[in-house]
């Protein structure tokens, strides 16, 4: 093996791994954190990419037009949060039902006002030479956009205020009641910020997949199954359930094709939840 | 307390709750029963169906299929229905699902009574449906491009196949461009019998097929295929790749800059529009070879466009070959019902076999009858910047040559199959 090769086969897994963690650290924010199962997690990826893909249409440059529709996907999540899943904290099963009528509402919405037929936004950036090979630069910016989530994820969590009422609220309610600390409104942001997670996911997708209305099945799938890998640990969990997922995905694509990729994907999943039902994270101790 | 305990509690259903239910329930299953379907046409019309893709990853060949659909219908009727009776269109969409397939066709057969059935996209929905026009006896057009060599009494193919698009296509590629080609394929029986036509006629003009790869329906994600296309280094890159997930890849293509050192060539490319939801930049220089292209410059295509544009607005997208292709479906049938003065399927499949022809856009076609396959010109072209394409080659009444070598429905009506390389 060259040293191209080499640094090719590690570029493609970093940007594998990255599009696990874009994908999963809204779902992981909600889920882990709020223990609400979103089963419109992918249609909230996909109102993410078509809030892109109207920005771009009007003009706007794409990484602006991309924050935009995080922040707009995040408002779209706190209108959801007050409506329909304040009453279901604690409801597990009930959750599920509704997040998944939720989603059905969404996919046809979407159809309603843009159409069924895929739709598109052109690759920005170019691509460079690496030895025998050339990657796209977009694949690069995806490993620096997911370093940039965590980041961000981390940030909010330990250095601001609301961060440290929201770990309070997820681990004890009632005492941090008690406290004095407001969880309604509490939870309504942490809702809030994972749903512009999740559009941030779509928003940073659409310029490599397809726009079409039903694109978040695709990724919900695998989302779930990042997360529930991952474990109660909104980073450390995501992070290393990315790392493992994704590289095993990548590998075994390569020696053989994207299908069996999938499979394994799956295959491992089932194995570790097996062996670690509380996911990698558990075990750690970890709060973040 | 916890969700198990919290399920236990639920108490049971009195009889008055159970029967209030059961009332509830008969009365959404029958309301159920009434939507769909409008069963038998009106006073002397003629009831003619139609299933395709309108949502879901396939509709982007599903949704010119159906314009084309309603438009022929609408011609035929304009010029007076046939046998002096007008068409009643029942159509319905299969949301790339392949049982609704088999569901509408068997609706379309039973209960609404068509003469005959047109539809299917992929090959995968033309074998869901194949069954279900043999057991009812009902007359089936199949009007898409696919992988050639069905070779069934009831079944009409008007969609180009191999031994007239590969056997133009590979030849040039290998030519023109270099002889080491890798085949991208979905991964359905379209793909896998496709692929195997492109290795034979790569060794043919003395080329060979360096790598295959499958691809499902449903990735939309090809970094391992970018991957072991760099790792290859073809000359030539066959894309075998089919529906609304597959279209990334020539994004993801350009923007890993592969043009530079393999060019594609696709006998699927365009036929979904996909140079219109790509940028002029991401679907450069693909060759492709079809019966059908908007820019084709004869007077019947003129009129043709002039409809389309007149009917659907002059912003339409772009007309693709397998509008082109439903449009002669159609209006071979017509023609064939007119010559045979009846609807019955016995009499309309000999006058179809007796070599009827038509005028269509893409120039004239004329049915073989022995093989129920089309003969018809085929152009070779390039993408060009206005987001459709540029002929660069032509061939005019290609024959289906497999198709009549393997198939001869006239001397062995009982056949009912798919011959495959």
């Amino acid at each position: 093996m060259q040293a191209d090769d080499l640094i090719n086969l590690a570029l493609s897994l970093l940007t594998n791994i990255s599009v696990l963690v874009i994908i999963s650290i809204g779902l992981a924010v909600i889920f882990g954190m709020m223990g609400i199962i979103n089963l419109a997690h992918g249609e909230f990826l996909m109102l993410g990419a078509f809030a892109t893909l109207t920005a771009v249409r009007a003009g706007l440059n794409i990484w602006i037009a991309m924050i935009l529709a995080a922040l707009a996907v995040g408002v779209f999540g706190l209108i959801v949060e007050r409506l329909l899943i304040r009453h279901l904290y604690g409801r597990l099963i009930d959750s599920m039902l509704a997040t998944w009528g939720l989603s059905l509402i969404l996919i046809q919405g979407v159809v309603l006002i843009f159409g069924p037929s895929t739709q598109g936004i052109r690759t920005p950036l170019g691509d460079v030479r690496i030895g025998d090979y050339s990657i796209s630069q977009y694949s690069l910016a995806l490993i620096v956009a997911a370093l940039v989530l965590l980041a961000i994820v981390f940030w909010v969590f330990t250095r601001t205020p609301y961060g440290i009422m929201a770990r309070a609220s997820t681990q004890l309610p009632s005492m941090a009641s008690a406290v004095g600390i407001n969880t309604s409104r509490t939870n309504m942001i942490t809702f809030a910020f994972g749903s512009a997670l999740a559009g941030a996911g779509g928003a940073l997708l659409a310029p490599m997949a397809g726009v079409v209305p039903n694109m978040g099945q695709a990724y919900v799938a695998r989302a779930f199954m990042t997360v529930v890998v991952g474990g109660p640990g909104v980073l450390t969990g995501t992070s290393a359930a990315s790392a493992f997922l994704g590289s095993l995905e990548r590998v075994v694509s390569s020696l053989w094709a994207p299908f069996f990729g999938q499979a394994a994907l799956l295959v491992a999943a089932i194995v570790l939840l097996r062996f670690m039902p509380t996911g990698l994270s558990g075990r750690w101790g970890r709060q973040l | 307390m916890s969700m198990s305990e919290e399920l236990n509690e639920r108490r049971k259903l009195s009889r008055r709750e159970f029967l209030e239910l059961g009332a509830a329930g008969t009365g959404l299953l029958l309301l159920a029963g009434c939507g769909g379907g409008q069963g038998g046409g009106g006073q002397g019309e003629i009831v003619v169906g139609s299933v395709l893709d309108q949502t879901g990853p396939l509709n982007i060949y599903g949704e010119p299929m159906q314009d084309s659909t309603k438009l022929a219908v609408a011609d035929i009727n304009n010029k007076g229905g046939v046998l002096g009776s007008k068409l009643k269109l029942v159509s319905y969409d299969a949301q790339s699902a392949n049982e609704k397939y088999t569901e509408f066709a068997n609706r379309l057969a039973l209960q609404d009574q068509a003469v005959v059935i047109m539809g299917g996209i992929t090959s995968a929905s033309r074998e869901a449906i194949r069954p279900v026009i043999d057991r009812t006896n009902t007359l089936y057009f199949y009007n898409e491009q696919y992988e050639g060599g069905v070779c069934d009494k009831n079944v009409f193919c008007t969609g180009v196949v191999p031994s007239q698009q590969l056997d133009a296509l590979i030849p040039w590629a290998i030519k023109n461009i270099g002889p080491k080609l890798y085949v991208l394929a979905a991964d359905y029986n379209y793909g896998h019998i496709s692929a195997e036509w492109v290795k034979r006629y790569a060794e043919k003009s003395g080329g060979e097929v360096i790598g295959t790869d499958f691809i499902p329906l449903e990735v939309a994600d090809f970094r391992s295929v970018i991957d072991d296309l760099q790792g290859a280094q073809p000359d030539v890159v066959v894309s075998l790749l089919v529906g609304g997930n597959h279209i990334p890849f020539y994004r993801q293509f350009a923007s890993a800059g592969l043009g530079e050192s393999m060019k594609i060539v696709s006998p699927t490319f365009g036929l979904g529009n996909e140079q219109v939801v790509l940028a002029p930049s991401e679907s450069q220089n693909i060759t492709v070879a079809y019966p059908y292209f908007q820019e084709l410059d004869n007077p019947t295509n003129k009129e043709f466009v002039d409809r389309w544009h007149k009917t659907y607005g002059e912003d339409y997208e772009y007309i693709t070959d397998s509008a082109a292709t439903v449009w002669n479906g159609w209006h071979l049938w017509a023609e064939a019902v007119e010559k045979a003065g009846s609807t019955d399927k016995d009499k309309v499949t000999e006058a179809l076999e007796s070599e009827i022809t038509f005028d269509g856009p893409s120039g004239l076609v004329k049915l073989d009858g022995g093989s129920h396959h089309l003969i018809q010109n085929v152009h070779i072209a390039e993408t060009n910047e206005n987001k459709g394409f540029d002929v660069i080659d032509s061939q005019q009444s290609v024959p289906p040559s497999y198709e009549q070598e393997v198939c001869d429905l006239i001397a062995n009506p009982n056949e009912k199959t798919q011959f495959t390389p």
